[in-house]
């Protein structure tokens, strides 16, 4: 790892000026990611922000039907969460699936979001959830929030501090593990909204990062079912290719993981 | 409770281990300790055309940034190849040089092209990506049947296209004709995958000489301390052998991997000299990938030809061995005597021929990996029964048995003459284990829940306890594979045994001090077993080939019968007693059918104050022994592997796996059963999830855990082990060896399993879900088109 | 330079790292506890996990500074005197061989115990040690070991 300058920080406003200042600096949060990427040397920020003591940023909060989850708040906490496994069991189940039990302690949701992996479980959740992304500036629709691989609409010192959610009448998340990495090879979170609509998001297998599949949100929409699915296509040269698995295998799980979805979905 | 030969006790080693107070080679630092990065190769194949390295030498902390024209301007060696093979027209293999630190040409991904010593890990590491090398990329080859074409580059000027030898076995003609004559032929390509052996703990030294005494201390992650001391110093010319003491403390995991001495080894304690610091270098799991030995790696055609009774009349194989950019320690001894040599398997077999063409790539150097050369003729030889059985509408079971060896001494067509054996015994040991003849029904259960569910078998047969020196000289192995040890009676009557096999996890401190109680009825925490040290151990050659119970033991155990003897006769001069009555027992010293007797440690007291001895005794009770093998050992066994496959994911989930081992005497079925657990491990690794992959250019894209699958806990099952065993003629113990049968045994048992459950056999390992899923699509097509 | 105060093994330790000293390295090399080991780069491997604040993290993947002002506890100080329930089971079920793995394998092992109670089935072991890799066991002991371990803690 190269050097780099650390500093733990207690709020979003103390944190932007740390950036302003710093170089090149890179916010922190759990470090699951951006830790390993630094001790390749392949990120080498000169200034680490640690966001993970930001109060604000800290805890689940579920208000009527509307669920807000601090950026800050660990997979294990999300997993654990009892109140919110009472009315959005789907994204409980997927934090419990996130990495390993020791990952889960250190990384958090807003590291998740931010970064982006084109494997990571929670995009595909936010965009399922209709999420919106709370940052200290703004709140950004999920639809405009991912933007490619690993690409958002995060400014430059934008920090997110929350996502937000109405709680879904039905979802689930299914997902197949890169047999090497645990990494989603094709992970699909469905969410029957309470507004009538379904929206299916895909990670892990699309070439271009996360994705909606919306010919199966329109089958859905009108017959919340495992047949309603069964013909739905995908496009297996929109998908990721490589050794684990061709376009043809991924365009595969991505349906099978789509029906298991919609079958566990509560 | 005994503490004897077959006792389950309780490991000695342990109690550091699980404490943290284990000492690996990572934990040794000196004072003033510097570090070593290596400038490694970003191209698979390269001139160097120039290294500049004055940016580097002048950064934070650096003590010295040196190349490999320093290196050989110095007189250190080029690495060798310790086993000579001669081609099939009489000519030696084609070995390339290989220089520690490369010169003029990179060979292949990580080639290390200069070093740089700094103060801490990290700034070594930062200035050796200061280091400019100017390459001019030349074009690479990775896979050995493309080496062998007329487009390939060359890669070493002494092995024209690229081959290191041609090589055979067995007779050709006979074969043959046996072949054309036969009523079925059974003709396979198959496939040994490449793998990254992958001991967790990562290859380290740490590398400190002594101006003042012009000696070298090494730490390092070796199987045999002792062949690393010797190699470093005659060959590499580093040290003399009596100015350099090597170190193998407690060592995480081996499995082949750790025998070999490497650059960075060589490199460390130059660089030592050179800097006057004691230079530590420690593996990241990248640099692991990149330059640890990798293993398998062979393509070949197999026919196999049947009578009209299904017997067996003729085995051919050609088989094209992959040793990557260099020929390391052994790697010419693995695709010929480790492998060929075991082509008749279990079976009764007149007529064996087998070809094997040896040849550079551009990849990481290719050795022994637990196994070597035996998985891959396992492989061949299981896939091929169970695919003939298939063809020939036969129980894959009944085949085997019928062709089984039943009588022993067994001569096989390649040299191989197996001793001892009761092969259907395992065989229906493992079936009994797994209600084999209740599949059936079980494959309905599944097809029910929408399962695909399968069943293989393989009967596999291995030679170990390498190896009677002078068969393995006339083979061209340029060490004998005897094994050494000295018993130190203590005068209080404790016991150490100094060993030359070395303990990576196979737990010698207990096996190896059972012999103690067994022989003289002394618990085992009286015994202390001293290995890993040239400075304290006799001269051993280590432990690799399951070779530690069948020679190393056999070598403790005529250590023990001198000081037996000797013990004898002081007790029957103290006790006035006839040496021939004399029983040593439960910690005591008897006179036969007396009541006279005296304690264990009043012997041995007695031994050392000498104030009693035999007329014309020495003092002391110390005895060393050499033991050199009579043969190579014959474990084998039945395994059998039951699958259920998902298939809409094509994902495979082991239901079940039994394994029925013949390893002849067993000293403690725990650790025996252990090492068996570990084995099929690595086996089920190999076929379903494991594979180094390159692409065309060279590059391994599976060079960390991202891309490599390890099996983890949630990949594999509990297994159900038993053994079945005869027992060895040819060593004191009877002990056949048990480090390498699961790895052997497990492969073809599990992708016969696959095979067997989706209706197609053109599966190739390792099984991912992807292509087993695809396979399945494939035979649905078939089926369709049918 | 980053000064970092924190309670490892119940004594209270500082000291002054450069920013990037990652938790295990403050722990090898200025602590000198060796137990706690590094076997990969990508934080899979599990070796060197230990527990900060009373959950298993990675050591490897962690900042000394991140975890200034935490009480980190290692396999050596996983026990107050003679062994933990775990380490013993370790032993008895022989649920090590080379070792390299153990110290990882049993801090994840208290903590799946501390998580999920002392009642564990096989598949849950098997699936909460996702995060540990052994080479040498098979994971058979392993597996047996935790639970009986978590049936003694």
């Amino acid at each position: 790892m190269y050097n780099t300058n650390y500093q733990r920080v207690s709020s979003t406003d103390e944190a932007t000026a740390a950036m302003d200042a710093a170089e090149d600096g890179k916010y922190v949060s759990g470090g699951q990611t951006l830790i390993p990427t630094m001790k390749q040397r392949l990120a080498a920020p000169s200034d680490l922000i640690d966001l993970r003591h930001i109060d604000a940023m800290k805890g689940i909060t579920v208000d009527g039907n509307q669920v807000t989850i601090g950026a800050a708040t660990s997979h294990a906490e999300v997993a654990n969460s009892a109140e919110l496994c009472e009315v959005c069991p789907s994204i409980c189940n997927l934090a419990s699936h996130i990495g390993d039990p020791h990952v889960r302690n250190m990384g958090t949701i807003g590291g998740s979001v931010a970064n982006n992996d084109p494997a990571a479980d929670y995009p595909a959740a936010m965009m399922a959830l209709n999420a919106q992304i709370m940052t200290n500036k703004r709140t950004i629709d999920t639809d405009d929030f991912f933007t490619g691989m690993f690409e958002t609409a995060l400014e430059e010192d934008e920090i997110i501090t929350a996502v937000t959610f109405p709680a879904p009448a039905k979802a689930a998340y299914a997902k197949f593990p890169n047999p090497a990495s645990r990494y989603a090879m094709a992970g699909v979170f469905v969410a029957k909204l309470k507004n009538g609509m379904a929206r299916v998001g895909v990670t892990g297998a699309g070439s271009d990062g996360v994705f909606r599949h919306e010919a199966m949100e329109e089958a859905l929409k009108s017959d919340w079912s495992v047949d309603a699915i069964a013909g739905a296509q995908v496009d297996e040269g929109d998908m990721l290719s490589d050794i684990h698995g061709d376009g043809a295998y991924r365009a595969n799980l991505v349906k099978v993981m789509a029906k298991r979805a919609v079958e566990a979905s509560q | 409770m005994s503490e004897g030969i077959g006792a389950r006790v309780l490991r000695k080693e342990d109690k550091r281990f699980i404490t943290g107070k284990g000492k690996y080679t990572d934990d040794v630092r000196n004072e003033h300790q510097c570090y070593a990065a290596f400038v490694r190769s970003p191209h698979a194949h390269a001139k160097v055309k120039g290294i500049n390295k004055s940016a580097a030498e002048a950064m934070e902390g650096v003590s010295a940034v040196l190349d490999g024209h320093q290196l050989t301007g110095d007189g250190i060696g080029n690495i060798i190849c310790g086993w000579m093979i001669h081609s099939k027209d009489g000519t030696p293999m084609k070995m390339g040089a290989w220089s520690a630190l490369a010169t003029d040409t990179v060979r292949y991904v990580g080639d290390a092209v200069a070093v740089v010593v700094a103060d801490t890990p990290e700034n070594a590491k930062t200035a050796a990506e200061a280091v400019e090398v100017d390459y001019e990329e030349l074009h690479a080859v990775v896979s050995a049947v493309d080496a062998l074409g007329d487009s390939a580059p060359q890669i070493h000027p002494e092995a024209e296209g690229n081959l290191i030898y041609d090589w055979e076995i067995g007779e050709k003609d006979a074969t043959e004709e046996a072949i054309a004559g036969a009523a079925y032929v059974c003709e396979m390509e198959i496939t040994n995958n490449r793998l990254a052996p992958n001991p967790m703990e990562p290859r380290s030294a740490v590398a400190t000489f002594d101006e003042s005494e012009d000696h070298y201390t090494l730490y390092t992650t070796s199987q045999n301390p002792h062949v690393a001391r010797l190699v470093l110093s005659a060959f590499y010319q580093v040290a003399p052998e009596h100015k350099l003491r090597v170190i193998a403390p407690d060592v995480g995991g081996g499995f082949g991997a750790k025998i070999y001495i490497y650059p960075e080894e060589i490199v460390c304690l130059w660089a030592s000299m050179k800097t006057r610091k004691s230079v530590k270098w420690t593996s990241d799991r990248t640099e692991a990938f990149l330059t640890d030995a990798h293993g398998r790696d062979h393509v070949s055609t197999a026919k196999m030809g049947f009578d009209a009774n299904n017997k067996i009349v003729g085995f051919q194989i050609d088989t094209i061995a992959n040793l990557g950019a260099y020929m390391s320690l052994f790697s010419s001894s693995v695709p010929t005597y480790l492998y060929a040599t075991l082509l008749s398997g279990q079976y009764n077999i007149e007529n064996i021929h087998c070809n094997v063409r040896t040849v550079y790539t551009n990849t990481t150097p290719v050795d022994a990996y637990r196994g070597a050369g035996r998985p891959e003729a396992c492989y061949l030889i299981e896939r091929v029964m169970e695919t003939a059985a298939r063809e020939l509408g036969v129980d894959p079971a009944q085949l085997r048995r019928q062709n089984f060896i039943e009588e022993f001494p067994h001569q096989t067509p390649v040299i191989m003459a197996y001793d001892a054996g009761d092969f259907s015994t395992n065989q229906d040991a493992a079936m009994q284990a797994t209600d084999y003849a209740g599949f059936e029904a079980r494959r309905s259960e599944a097809a029910a829940r929408g399962k695909l569910r399968g069943i293989g078998m393989s009967c596999y047969i291995e030679a170990c306890g390498i190896a009677p020196s002078a068969a393995v000289g006339s083979l061209g192995a340029g060490v004998g594979l005897w094994e050494s040890a000295e018993v130190r009676v203590n005068p209080v009557g404790t016991v150490e045994i100094l060993t030359g096999s070395h303990a990576h996890g196979q737990g010698h401190e207990t096996t190896f001090s059972q012999l103690i109680a067994d022989r003289f009825g002394l618990p085992t925490d009286n015994v202390q077993v001293v290995h890993g040290d040239t400075d304290k151990v006799q001269f051993g050659m280590g432990t690799y080939g399951s070779r530690s119970g069948a020679v190393g033991m056999s070598a403790i155990v005529k250590a023990l019968d001198k000081v037996e003897a000797k013990a004898k006769k002081i007790a029957a001069h103290m006790l006035e007693a006839d040496e021939g009555d004399i029983v040593i027992e439960d910690g005591e010293v008897k006179v036969a059918g007396t009541d006279k007797k005296l304690g264990w440690h009043e012997i041995c007291l007695g031994a050392y104050t000498a104030h009693n001895l035999p007329e014309g005794m020495e003092p002391g009770l110390k005895e060393g022994a050499f033991y050199d093998p009579a043969n190579f050992t014959f474990p084998a066994g039945t395994y059998i592997c039951e699958v259920e496959i998902d298939p809409d994911t094509g994902t495979t989930e082991i239901v079940q796996f039994a394994a029925s081992d013949d390893f002849g005497t067993i000293i403690n079925p725990m650790i025996v059963e252990g090492q068996v657990h570990g084995g099929i491990a690595q086996g089920v690794g190999q076929a379903l999830l494991e594979q180094a992959v390159y692409d065309d250019s060279g590059q391994l894209i599976t060079g960390s855990y991202m891309d490599y699958a390890m099996p983890r806990a949630d990949d594999l099952p509990s297994y159900k082990v038993s053994h079945e065993s005869t027992i060895c003629p040819n060593n004191p113990l009877g002990i056949k060896g048990c480090g390498e049968a699961g790895a052997i045994g497990s492969p073809p048992a599990v992708i016969n399993a696959i095979t067997n459950a989706i209706g197609n056999n053109d599966l190739s390992m390792p099984a991912t879900p992807a292509k087993v899923w695809a396979a399945i699509q494939a035979a649905e097509m078939k089926q369709a088109a049918e | 330079m980053a000064s970092v105060s924190l309670t490892v093994n119940g004594q209270a330790v500082s000291g002054e790292v450069e920013d990037r000293t990652l938790l295990v390295q403050f722990i090898r090399e200025n602590l000198r506890l060796t137990g706690t080991h590094v076997g990969c780069d990508t934080s899979q491997c599990g070796a060197c996990v230990v527990h900060v604040d009373g959950k298993a993290v990675k050591s490897c993947t962690m900042l000394a500074a991140q975890a200034d002002g935490t009480a980190v506890t290692t396999i050596e100080g996983l026990a107050n005197s003679d062994l933990h329930p775990m380490q013993t089971a370790f032993k008895e079920n022989h649920g090590l061989q080379c070792g390299f793995c153990t110290p990882g394998m049993i801090m994840s092992a208290v903590d799946m115990v501390n998580r999920l109670g002392s009642d564990l089935d096989e598949k849950t072991v098997r699936s909460e040690l996702e995060g540990n890799i052994c080479r040498c066991t098979g994971y058979h002991n392993i597996v047996k070991a935790i639970q009986d371990g978590a049936s003694k803690m």
